[in-house]
């Protein structure tokens, strides 16, 4: 090891899906401008732990590394947030390196996120624009609703809102903050709001907005500062007018 | 092409659960938080305005129904409901120490603590008494409060129930799509806080003149 510039890394470690979770320290040595994926491929270059035993190098996913393909979140320091843009030089060291456990662990840091792909088919996370003829063009929709609608539409079902989410949990079936955020923004395209009334019964149904209990996590660990519990005070607004209504019509 | 039926009201158990803990919380539970604290405020003028009000009170029309059916029910099923919900999430204020994710906590640990406050509180000043047939007044209340542990007991019971309907009420804004952005939830936030220090005022006020 040697030179005083090395940095400690405690990591989370999982051999299989099925297997026990266990702590394992590197040291490894600092470069400048080094952050947690560089961090994490020098143990790739060289897998030898702080004892010097030679151990199976660290998993853990990335594609991007730029924050914007959501592959890399991981809990840095017990918060969660994407390893690509995490400077090392600004963490308290050991720096501890655990996988988001909101998530099924397959492997060291890597995480199954399927639960987030299922939700956006249950919420119709998209625009129907396929027929038996030609639609023609949609809608115009006025700059102010796009620039808002931009914000939502750059979620990369990373997952930080549902790890930091207290109502995320094996207890509950909550589908979770970023399909909420989603269901709002399909809900305000002009041409998505035709499926509105399904994606809000999705919203007052059992894994809905019932499950939210307004501790604003979400919002706050968003990587892409997405606003959330904007999303969520206004479906509230829809799903208790929607829920109401069709009540009203039974 | 999907169009926009309405779809059918068929697993919304929770949701409505939720809405109606909500409103319970807010309306008659608040309301009657808010009268009662004052009523006990009257206590602060002197025991003879404090006792004409218990008098005004036992002597309501239609009492055991008022009771029953505006705070009894609502207060039953927002507790249980509320513990239900308390015991459910995973708090993690200790990692993620921002202001709303702290009163997150603070509601489910001040929802328990009131529920402990208000069964021993009913049964000691409401129930028993009906039972033994003994008066409530202010000085029977005096004498409850005399001994100090029970004095600390009351008011930390008061400080826990203003700070949940207050800390509710901002939250309930949020549940009812009024307060939408982060910004009014902010301003709410920051009134709800101020109702706070009033009505703890008031009600710590109360208590320290019954044995004063
Ligand atoms: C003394 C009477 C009480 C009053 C006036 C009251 C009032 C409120 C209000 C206004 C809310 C906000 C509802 C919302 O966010 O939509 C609330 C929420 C809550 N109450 Fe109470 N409450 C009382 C007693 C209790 C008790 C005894 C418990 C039992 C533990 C409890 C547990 C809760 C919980 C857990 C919430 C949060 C719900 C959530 O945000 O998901 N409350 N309460
Ligand atoms: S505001 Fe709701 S969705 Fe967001 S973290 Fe809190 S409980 Fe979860
Ligand atoms: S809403 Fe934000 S935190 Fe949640 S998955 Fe999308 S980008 Fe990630
Ligand atoms: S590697 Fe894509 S977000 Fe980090």
């Amino acid at each position: 090891m040697g030179a005083a510039v090395d940095i400690k890394l405690k990591i989370k470690r999982k051999d299989s899906s099925d297997s026990s979770f266990y702590w394992e320290e590197f040291n490894i040595p600092f470069r400048k401008n080094m952050n947690v994926i560089s961090a994490l491929m020098e143990i790739q270059k060289n897998p030898v732990n702080a004892n010097g035993e030679k151990v199976r190098s660290v998993a853990w996913e990335y594609n991007c590394l730029e924050e914007v393909c959501g592959a890399c979140s991981m809990r840095i320091n017990g918060k969660v947030r994407q390893a690509c843009s995490t400077l090392v030089d600004r963490l308290e060291q050991p720096i501890h390196l655990e996988p988001m456990e909101t998530f099924p662990v397959e492997k060291d840091l890597v995480v199954n996120r399927d639960r987030m792909f299922s939700a956006l088919k249950k919420i119709k996370g998209w625009i129907p624009i396929d027929g038996t003829y030609a639609l023609g063009a949609g809608p115009l929709i006025s700059s102010d609703v796009q620039q808002e609608a931009y914000k939502y539409s750059t979620c990369m079902t990373c997952g930080c809102c549902l790890d930091a989410c207290p109502n995320v949990n094996s207890s509950l079936p909550f589908i979770g903050p970023q399909a909420l955020g989603q269901t709002k923004y399909f809900n305000m395209h002009p041409t998505g709001a035709q499926q509105k009334n399904d994606r809000l019964s999705v919203m007052i149904g059992e894994e809905g907005l019932a499950n939210c209990g307004n501790s604003q996590n979400c919002v706050q660990v968003c990587p892409k500062e997405i606003p959330l519990t904007t999303a969520i005070a206004e479906l509230n607004k829809d799903a208790n007018r929607f829920a109401l209504w069709s009540w009203l019509k039974r | 092409m999907q169009t926009n039926t309405v779809a059918p009201l068929s697993n919304s158990r929770r949701f409505v659960l939720t809405r109606l803990h909500s409103l319970a919380g807010l309306i008659p539970l608040g309301l009657f938080l808010i009268q009662h604290l004052m009523g006990n405020a009257l206590a602060i003028l002197g025991s003879e305005k404090y006792d004409e009000h218990i008098q005004f009170m036992l002597n309501l029309p239609f009492l055991l129904l008022l009771e029953i059916g505006f705070i009894a029910i609502p207060l039953l099923f927002h507790a249980i409901y509320g513990i239900y919900l308390s015991f459910i999430s995973k708090p993690n204020a200790h990692v993620y120490k921002y202001k709303r994710n702290i009163s997150f906590l603070l509601q489910r640990v001040t929802g328990i603590i009131t529920f402990i406050f208000v069964i021993y509180h009913v049964w000691a000043l409401r129930i028993s008494p009906v039972i033994s047939g003994n008066e409530i007044n202010h000085q029977v209340v005096g004498e409850h409060l005399a001994n100090p542990v029970m004095m600390i007991f009351y008011m930390a019971g008061v400080l826990s129930t203003t700070y949940h309907f207050t800390n509710g009420i901002s939250t309930a804004l949020i549940t009812w799509g009024l307060t939408i952005g982060p910004s009014s939830q902010k301003t709410v936030r920051n009134l709800c806080f101020g109702l706070f220090i009033i009505l703890t005022v008031l009600g710590l006020g109360s208590l320290i003149s019954f044995v004063s």
